[in-house]
Formats: C-alpha cells, sequence, structure tokens
C-alpha cells in the first residue's frame, strides 16, 4: 500500500516529520474515504449535522487513545516477547479488539456522567463504536507502519490523532451535503444509501488527488 | 427461549434470505468497512471473501452453539473474541499458502473482527437460533456479501487494468492495453478509492431499482386481485 520511497519526508526533522504523518493520516490516507474503514456508520448517522458531529469526536478521541495504547502494547510488549515464541501477530488483533471494546466501554460511562443529552444523541452508536472498523483500523495501520519504518510514540500519536481528524472532516462533509441534497429530486432508487456513496466518490476523489503531493 | 414466530426459520430459508432477499450490502449497506478496499484485484477480493465466509459461518455455528451459556450482558465481547479466534486462523492460513497477497492485504484480513455483516448476523439471528439454521444464515450471510464484492471487482479491475485475475498465474488480459486506443485505455480511476464507491452505488442503485419496481408490481397485482 504504501510506496517505498527512496528518500521519505519522514528522514527530515521531527517537526516536518510529524505534520507529514498528521496530514497524510487525515487527507491523503484519509482512513474513511481512501480505506473504507467505518463506513457504516458513515452512512447511518450523517443525517444530521449534530449527530455526525458528536460521532466524530467520539472517534477522534477514542481513536487517537486507543493507537498510541495499542501502540506502547506492541511495541514494548508483543514485539519484545516475539523472539520467545509468542505469536505477536495474530495476538495483536485480540489485544488490540480487546482495548478498544475496554476504552470504549469507559468512555460510555465518562459521557453519560458529562452529557445526558450526547449519551442519547448517540444512543446506540457509542457501543457499536467498538466495531467501527476505522478505530481497529487505524491501530492496525499503525502497526503495518511501525513494521515498514521505525515509528515513534509521538508518531503514533499524530498517527491516531490524524486518522481520527480525517474521518471526522469525512462525516462532517457528507453531513453537510446530505442536508443540502434531502429535498432536491434524486432518482427514487438512488435516494439513501446510492446518492450518499455517489457524494462519498466524489469526496474521495478530492482527497485522493493529494497523493501526488505527500505520501507517507 | 423459544415460541416466537421469528425463531422458527428454516434453514433453507435463512440461507437465502442472506443471499439473495435481505443481502446486507444492498438492503442496509452495511459492513463494506474491511473488503471493499480490496476490489480493485479481483484475486485479492477472493482471498478476502473466502475469509468472509469461514468467519461468518464458523462463528455462527460457534456462537450458536454458545447461546445458553453465554451471560448476557457480556455477549458482544463473547462474540467479538469468538470472531477474532476465527480470523486469526484465517490469517495464519493466508500467511502460509499466499505470502505475497497476504502482505498487502494482512491489515484488511484483521478487519473482518469488525465487519458489521458478521457481528450483525451473530446479534441478530445466530444467538437466539439452532445451530443448523444458524450455520446456514452466516453462510447465506458470508456468501450474499461474496457476490456482490466479487461483482464490484470484476468491474473495477477489468475497466482499471483491462486484466482478470492480475497477479496470479491465471492472469487474462480481456481488454486489450494500447497506447493510441481509440475505445478503452485504463480507467485508472477505477482501481483508485473513488472507483469503488462509484461502482458500488451504480450496483446499489440497479438492485434497488429493480426491487422497487417487483414491489410495485407485486402491489399492483395485490389490488387488482382484490378489486
Amino acid at each position: 500500500m504504501i510506496a517505498e520511497l527512496a528518500s521519505s519526508p519522514l528522514d527530515g526533522p521531527l517537526v516536518m516529520r510529524l505534520l507529514v504523518i498528521f496530514v497524510s493520516a487525515a487527507v491523503t490516507e484519509n482512513i474513511l474515504l481512501t480505506r473504507f474503514l467505518g463506513m457504516c456508520p458513515f452512512l447511518s448517522i450523517s443525517r444530521q449535522m449534530r449527530s455526525a458531529f458528536g460521532m466524530g469526536l467520539a472517534v477522534v478521541f477514542v481513536t487517537t487513545c486507543t493507537v498510541v495504547i495499542n501502540w506502547a502494547l506492541y511495541a514494548y510488549v508483543l514485539k519484545p516477547l516475539e523472539p520467545y515464541g509468542l505469536p505477536a501477530e495474530s495476538l495483536k488483533l485480540i489485544l488490540f479488539i480487546v482495548v478498544i471494546a475496554a476504552f470504549v466501554q469507559f468512555m460510555e460511562m465518562a459521557i453519560e456522567r458529562i452529557s445526558i443529552r450526547l449519551y442519547f444523541a448517540l444512543g446506540i452508536f457509542l457501543p457499536l463504536i467498538t466495531v467501527n472498523c476505522a478505530i481497529l483500523g487505524a491501530s492496525l495501520f499503525m502497526v503495518t507502519h511501525v513494521s515498514g519504518r521505525q515509528f515513534g510514540g509521538w508518531d503514533a500519536l499524530l498517527y491516531g490523532f490524524g486518522a481520527g481528524v480525517g474521518w471526522f472532516i469525512a462525516i462532517m462533509l457528507l453531513a453537510g451535503v446530505r442536508s443540502r441534497i434531502k429535498e432536491d429530486s434524486v432518482p427514487a432508487a438512488l435516494r439513501g444509501p446510492g446518492i450518499t456513496l455517489i457524494v462519498a466518490g466524489i469526496m474521495a476523489m478530492a482527497f485522493v488527488i493529494f497523493q501526488g503531493m505527500i505520501k507517507l | 427461549m423459544n415460541g416466537t414466530p421469528q425463531q422458527r426459520v428454516t434453514a433453507g430459508r435463512a440461507l437465502l434470505e442472506q443471499v439473495w432477499n435481505e443481502n446486507p450490502i444492498f438492503r442496509q449497506v452495511l459492513g463494506i468497512c474491511s473488503a471493499l478496499a480490496v476490489t480493485n484485484l479481483v484475486f485479492n477480493t477472493t482471498l478476502m471473501c473466502l475469509g468472509l465466509i469461514w468467519t461468518t459461518t464458523m462463528s455462527s455455528l460457534t456462537v450458536s452453539l454458545l447461546r445458553t451459556i453465554t451471560p448476557k450482558r457480556i455477549r458482544i465481547m463473547v462474540q467479538i473474541l469468538i470472531v477474532a479466534v476465527y480470523v486469526i486462523v484465517v490469517d495464519i492460513v493466508f500467511r502460509a499458502f499466499f505470502f505475497e497477497t497476504h502482505s498487502q492485504i494482512a491489515a484488511y484480513v484483521g478487519l473482518i473482527i469488525t465487519n458489521c455483516i458478521v457481528l450483525g448476523r451473530l446479534e441478530a439471528f445466530a444467538n437466539k437460533n439452532k445451530p443448523f439454521p444458524a450455520t446456514m444464515d452466516g453462510l447465506g450471510a458470508g456468501l450474499g456479501y461474496s457476490a456482490i464484492l466479487m461483482a464490484v471487482a470484476v468491474v473495477r479491475e477489468v475497466l482499471g487494468f483491462g486484466t482478470l485475475l492480475k497477479g496470479t498465474a491465471w492472469a487474462v488480459q480481456v481488454l486489450p492495453l494500447s497506447e493510441n486506443a481509440v475505445w478503452w485505455r485504463q480507467w485508472t480511476i477505477m482501481v483508485m478509492p473513488p472507483g469503488a464507491f462509484f461502482v458500488l452505488a451504480m450496483a446499489v442503485w440497479a438492485a434497488k431499482a429493480w426491487a422497487m419496481r417487483r414491489d410495485g408490481e407485486r402491489a399492483a397485482a395485490a389490488t387488482g386481485g382484490a378489486s
């Protein structure tokens, strides 16, 4: 997936490196529009700006935190134990999903305390965030970056944050477009998911174009 | 636990419903997350689909067998772990036999764990039904899902690369490649991410138009019969 460039932008100074990681995670490798992760909530919750905003923020927060936690577990627990016969590559799947599920559980309790309105607005989608592919996806792609080149803690933080922000941008844009086309005369059979996919495709074109400029 | 009408579903019916009538992608556009990204090559898609069919079938069976002893409160977590076990099996098998392809799709194979269809079927059907219908339901969900992904993959690869099964020993050049082609040259957009959205949107459009027409005819027949 990632082109092996001879002189990567990652070789530059730290700030530059972090910026490259952030922008490419958020835009050119947008987890939703170029990797199709987190499509289910993307399609079902993007009817209203309000709930899209809440879900987007939740995803940013959860992705950032879980990518960092999973990075630490992968780099400091699984990898060092691999020479001793631990099947790190298989075990990471179970470990990551358990970390994510536990974290979401914690967040659900926190949101219930902080804002009961947000809690009811998100309703069924809060538990579903555990199975939001974008969140596990961010962790799994983080691992491919780790094994491709040395990915440090700050890199993982920025990568997770970038992936979350990318998802947030995409769902907000889509919610905006959808609220605009609600009254338009879309062909009956194309209403709902059909037109949403086409809109997402056009948005994806805009995001993918930047791949020529910046690439992780 | 038993007695409600929805629970008495025959195995064959469960299979058919999932493959066609209630096909999860067309009806709800669910579960495209983990596999849509690999649909620019038919071979990669085939592997993903096989992995998915295996996972849905086996995890439906397992969840159904364990449904009476699984505590209600932690059932989602139990289901996810069951799915994860089967996904790891897929991951290991692919790594052993299809190393080249596996290195491209490894992350997406792992993402089968969070595929909405797998968990949706477990939650909606397998944890309320007997093992055999549940297995058939899972198999049907996997097959119905694969049928659509394969269709998307064929369209994308043929229009994008002009080939079928590119990257394998059975690669075929379906459309001729030439510099001064008049009627077709590689549609690069098809193998890039936006292509998947467009092809899937067309498929959803066609399926929904067909379903609406059928429902319309049925309604017309029903009113005609009544009058």
